[in-house]
C-alpha cells in the first residue's frame, strides 16, 4: 500500500490515486490519457503503425513494467489506453519526460517504433461496461 | 551433588576437577605445609600452578547423569508467567535444554513450540503475530548461525517497531564446549550481530537473572516505541539441574507495563489550536493504531475536525470507506492544499511531505506551500539509533511531540472540542461534505479504472482483487500480509473497518517478510475464528516457503493469493531505468531480475508440503470457481494456496 501512496517508498512514483485524464490527475502526473476529442482532432495525420508489432514492442521495451502489458496502468504509472494522449505529445514526452519516468532517447527507441507502440495504445480495447460486472457493483 | 540420583552437570564436573587435583596433590605432594617434597621423575617448571589431568574419567559411582529439575524448566515457568502463547523455533542444540522443557515440563501448551523451518521465517511469524494479538510472540534462535538467519526478519521488527522477545541460545563455558560443531555455534557477544537493530539485550548470569531480564525485556519491548528484545540463554543454564541455593532465590517478579508516554500538555493544546483553526488541515497516519482503540480515536479526532485522513497503512489506522478516508483521492493534492498537517507515527515526514526525483540528477521539492504548519506525534523520537539508517531523513516540522500517537489521542480530541465554536462546527460540516463527496467520487474512480484490463491475460491485480474479495467479504477476514506490490487495489475497493483486517507491512522492507508474516498472523487469528488471506508476492514466497510446511503442520488456515508476475519486479523497474538512463540495453531489464525458464510452480511448491492448492492460473474466469475451492479448505482449518499468474502490477 505503501507503495500505491508513493509517500515513502515506491521507486516510480507516479501515483494513480486519482483520474488520469488530461489536466486532472491531483499528481501533477502527465497527461497521458485522453478523455476527449482534442486528441482525436490533433491525431487526424498520426501515422498509422503497425500495432501488433507496438504490443510486443511495449513488452520488449519494459513499457509494461509501469503501465501494465495492456497499459492499463498501475501504482508505478498511469494508464495509457485506450484513447492515448495527441501523437505529437506522446512522441515529446516519451524523449523528455518530466516526471518520474525514464527517458527513452533515439538512440533506444526509433520514431517508426514509438509509433507502432501508438498505434498499439490507440488500438486497445474499451474496457467492459462497469455496470456490467457485478464484481464491481 | 543433585538429590535423588541426579547430578549438576556443573558440580560434577567441578568435582571431578577437584579430585583430580586433590589427586595431583596427593600424589606429587603439593601440600607444602604437610608433606615432604616428594621425588619427581619430571619436576614442574618453576613458576608453574599444579597441573590436573586433561581429563577426568567419573568413577562410576559418581557418573549419574539425570535430574529432575533442571533450569530450563524454570525458564518455562517464567515463559508461562508472561503468558507467551507460542515459541517460534528451528530447533537448534543450543537451547536444547529449554526445547525439552517446553515440550515436557511445560507439555508444550502456553506456550507451544511452533516448529519453523527458517529463523527467518520465526522473526517474520513472531513479528506479525504481536501486530494482531498486541504482544509478543516468542523465539528460539541458535546464538550464531539462527541468529545470523534471523537478522534480517529482525531488521524488519526493529523498523516497523514491533515487540517481539528473542532467545538465544550459547554454550559460555568454553571447558564445557562439546569438541567441533558446539564451538562453531558458540559466541562471547551473542547479541553484538544484531544490537545495532534491538532495543534491549542480556545475558542472563544465573535462573534468578534469567526471570528479572525476561521481566524487563518484556516490559522494553512493550514500550513504545515497540521493538525486539534479546537475551542469550546459556547452555548450562538451561540444562544443570537448579541447585538448593539458586531454589531459595527464584521468583518470578512483578511485570507492570509502562504507560505509553502522551504529549506534553502545552504541545497537545497548541496542535488543537491550529487543527481547529486551520482551513485545509489533513491528517496522516501511519503506525498510529497500535491497539483497537487507536482506530477509534482517529475516527472521532477527524470526524471533530471533519478533516481528511492519509492513512499510510502502516496499521489498520481507519476505515476504508469512511466519508474521511482520503487516501485515495490525491494525497498529494491534499497535502499541497493544506495549512496544517498532523503526522501519526509517520516513518518518514520528509517524504511525506517533499516529492523527490530519481532522475540521472537527483531532486526534491517541498510539496507544501509556505506557512504550513507541520505537526509530528511520534515515539520515534523517543529512540533513535545512529548505524541503520531507517530514520528517515530530517524534517523540518513546527511541534514535535516525543510520544505515542494513539495515546495523545485522547487529550488531542479533548483539547480540540474545548476549541470548536459555532462558527468552526459550520466550516467543519462544510468541509465535511465537500469531502465525502471527493471520497465518493475516488472510489467510483476506483471501479471503473479496475474494469480496463477486466478480461486481460495474465490476470489484472485488479481482478484478483475483486474476485477475492467477492468470495470472502461475508466473512469475519483479516488481510493477513500483502507482498508484492497489487497497486493498492484490496485498499482501494475493499471495505476494511475492523482494527484486525490490516496488518501493515514489513516495516525494513526486507523481501522475504510476506509469507512468514501470513502465517504469523493467520496464527494469531486462529483462536478468534477469522478468515486469514494474504496476497503473495512470488519473489518474497521463494525466500524461506518452508513456511507453508509449517502452515501445513501446525494446522494454521489461511489462504494466500498468488501475485505471481515472475519477476522481483520493483528490481526489473530499478534496471530498467539504469539501462535507460545510460542510454544502452533497454530491452534486457529481465536479466536477474526474472523468474522465468522454468516458470515456478508454487502450486506444486506447497503441494509437496501438504497444502491444498490450485494453479497456476491464467484465465480470469477461473479464478473465482478456484477461490471458492480453497476457501472451503481453509474454513475447515487448514491452509490453502491458488497460484495466479498476473500483471506486473
Amino acid at each position: 500500500m505503501k507503495n500505491y501512496l508513493s509517500l515513502a517508498s515506491g521507486v516510480f512514483v507516479i501515483a494513480v490515486a486519482g483520474p488520469i485524464a488530461a489536466g486532472s490527475s491531483p499528481q501533477s502526473a502527465p497527461a497521458l490519457q485522453q478523455a476527449g476529442t482534442p486528441a482525436q482532432q490533433q491525431n487526424a495525420n498520426v501515422p498509422a503503425g503497425n500495432a501488433a508489432n507496438g504490443r510486443k514492442l511495449f513488452t520488449s521495451f519494459g513499457c509494461y513494467q509501469c503501465h501494465n502489458y495492456e497499459a492499463q496502468g498501475g501504482s508505478a504509472g498511469p494508464r495509457l489506453a485506450p484513447r492515448p494522449i495527441a501523437y505529437a505529445q506522446f512522441m515529446k514526452y516519451v524523449r523528455h519526460p518530466t516526471n518520474e519516468m525514464p527517458p527513452f532517447t533515439e538512440k533506444t527507441v526509433k520514431d517508426a517504433e514509438l509509433t507502432d507502440i501508438y498505434a498499439f495504445l490507440r488500438a486497445q480495447p474499451a474496457p467492459p461496461d462497469l455496470d456490467k460486472i457485478p464484481l464491481l457493483k | 551433588m543433585a538429590k535423588n540420583g541426579s547430578v549438576d552437570r556443573r558440580d560434577f564436573l567441578k568435582s571431578a576437577a577437584v579430585t583430580g587435583a586433590a589427586l595431583v596433590g596427593s600424589a606429587a605432594g603439593a601440600d607444602a605445609q604437610t608433606a615432604p617434597p616428594a621425588p619427581a621423575a619430571a619436576p614442574p617448571a618453576p613458576g608453574t600452578a599444579p597441573v590436573a589431568p586433561r581429563e577426568a574419567d567419573p568413577s562410576p559411582e559418581t557418573d549419574i547423569v539425570t535430574t529432575d529439575r533442571p533450569g530450563g524448566d524454570f525458564m518455562v515457568d517464567v515463559l508461562k508467567a508472561l503468558n507467551f502463547e507460542y515459541i517460534a523455533a528451528n530447533p537448534g542444540s543450543s537451547f536444547r535444554g529449554i526445547h525439552e522443557s517446553i515440550i515436557n515440563y511445560g507439555n508444550n501448551t502456553s506456550p507451544e513450540f511452533i516448529t519453523c523451518c527458517h529463523e527467518e521465517s520465526s522473526v517474520a511469524m513472531a513479528h506479525a503475530y504481536a501486530k494482531v494479538e498486541g504482544k509478543p510472540m516468542g523465539v528460539l534462535v541458535h546464538g550464531t548461525v539462527g541468529l545470523q538467519h534471523a537478522a534480517m526478519a529482525i531488521y524488519n521488527a526493529y523498523c516497523d517497531r514491533v515487540p517481539i522477545v528473542i532467545m538465544a541460545g550459547n554454550t559460555l563455558d568454553a571447558t564445557m564446549r562439546r569438541p567441533g560443531v558446539e564451538w562453531a555455534h558458540s559466541v562471547q557477544d551473542a547479541a553484538a550481530m544484531v544490537r545495532d537493530f534491538i532495543k534491549w539485550d542480556d545475558l542472563p548470569w544465573s535462573l534468578p537473572h534469567y526471570a528479572e531480564s525476561m521481566v524487563r525485556a518484556y516490559k522494553i519491548a512493550m514500550t513504545p516505541p515497540m521493538m525486539p528484545v534479546l537475551i542469550v540463554l546459556d547452555g548450562g543454564l538451561q540444562e544443570d539441574p537448579i541447585s538448593a541455593e539458586v531454589k531459595e532465590r527464584l521468583r518470578i517478579p512483578k511485570l507492570t507495563l509502562t504507560s505509553p508516554p502522551q504529549g506534553e500538555a502545552g504541545a497537545v493544546a497548541e496542535a488543537a489550536r491550529l487543527l481547529v483553526n486551520a482551513q485545509n488541515p489533513v491528517i496522516i497516519a501511519d503506525r498510529a493504531a497500535r491497539t483497537p482503540a487507536g482506530m477509534t480515536h482517529l475516527v472521532e479526532l477527524a470526524e471533530l475536525l471533519q478533516a481528511p485522513v492519509v492513512d499510510q497503512g502502516g496499521r489498520m489506522n481507519f476505515p476504508s470507506r469512511h466519508p474521511l478516508n482520503l487516501t485515495s483521492a490525491g494525497g498529494r493534492q491534499l497535502i499541497g492544499n493544506a495549512d496544517v498537517i498532523l503526522g501519526l507515527e509517520l516513518t518518514d515526514f520528509w517524504g511525506t511531505v517533499d516529492s523527490f526525483r530519481d532522475s540521472l540528477v537527483r531532486s526534491s521539492r517541498s510539496m507544501v506551500k509556505p506557512g504550513t504548519k507541520l505537526i509530528s506525534i511520534t515515539a520515534g523520537d523517543l529512540y533513535v539509533k545512529g548505524n541503520y539508517q531507517d530514520f528517515q531523513r530530517y524534517p523540518e516540522v513546527d511541534i514535535a511531540m516525543a510520544a505515542d500517537a494513539e495515546a495523545t489521542l485522547p487529550a488531542l480530541v479533548e483539547a480540540a472540542k474545548k476549541l470548536v465554536t459555532g462558527d468552526r462546527r459550520r466550516v467543519f460540516d462544510e468541509r465535511g461534505k465537500k469531502l465525502a463527496e471527493t471520497q465518493a467520487n475516488a472510489r467510483d474512480r476506483a471501479r471503473l479504472e479496475a474494469t480496463y484490463a477486466w478480461d486481460a491475460s495474465p490476470i489484472s491485480t485488479a481482478r484478483l482483487t475483486a474476485e477475492l474479495w467477492a468470495q470472502i467479504k461475508n466473512d469475519d477476514w483479516a488481510v493477513v500480509s500483502e507482498s508484492g506490490n497489487t497497486s493498492g487495489w484490496s485498499r482501494r475497493l475493499w471495505d476494511f473497518n475492523k482494527s484486525y483486517q490490516w496488518a501493515g507491512g514489513s516495516g525494513g522492507a526486507g523481501v522475504g517478510y510476506g509469507a512468514p508474516a501470513a502465517v504469523g498472523a493467520a496464527l494469531a487469528h486462529k483462536k478468534h475464528g477469522r478468515l486469514s488471506v494474504t496476497i503473495q508476492g512470488d519473489g518474497d514466497f521463494m525466500y524461506a516457503p518452508g513456511v507453508w510446511w509449517t502452515a501445513a503442520h501446525h494446522k494454521i488456515p489461511l489462504l494466500a493469493v498468488m501475485h505471481n508476475n515472475r519477476a522481483y519486479h520493483q528490481e526489473v523497474m530499478h534496471v530498467q531505468r539504469m539501462g535507460n538512463r545510460h542510454n544502452r540495453g533497454i530491452t534486457r531489464a529481465h536479466i536477474g531480475t526474472t523468474l522465468e525458464d522454468p516458470f515456478i510452480n508454487y502450486a506444486q511448491v506447497v503441494k509437496g508440503m501438504g497444502v491444498y492448492s490450485e494453479g497456476p492460473i491464467s484465465n480470469p474466469n477461473d479464478l473465482g470457481p478456484a477461490l471458492k475451492r480453497a476457501l472451503d479448505v481453509v474454513r475447515k482449518g487448514e491452509p490453502a494456496l491458488v497460484d495466479v499468474v498476473t500483471q506486473p502490477r
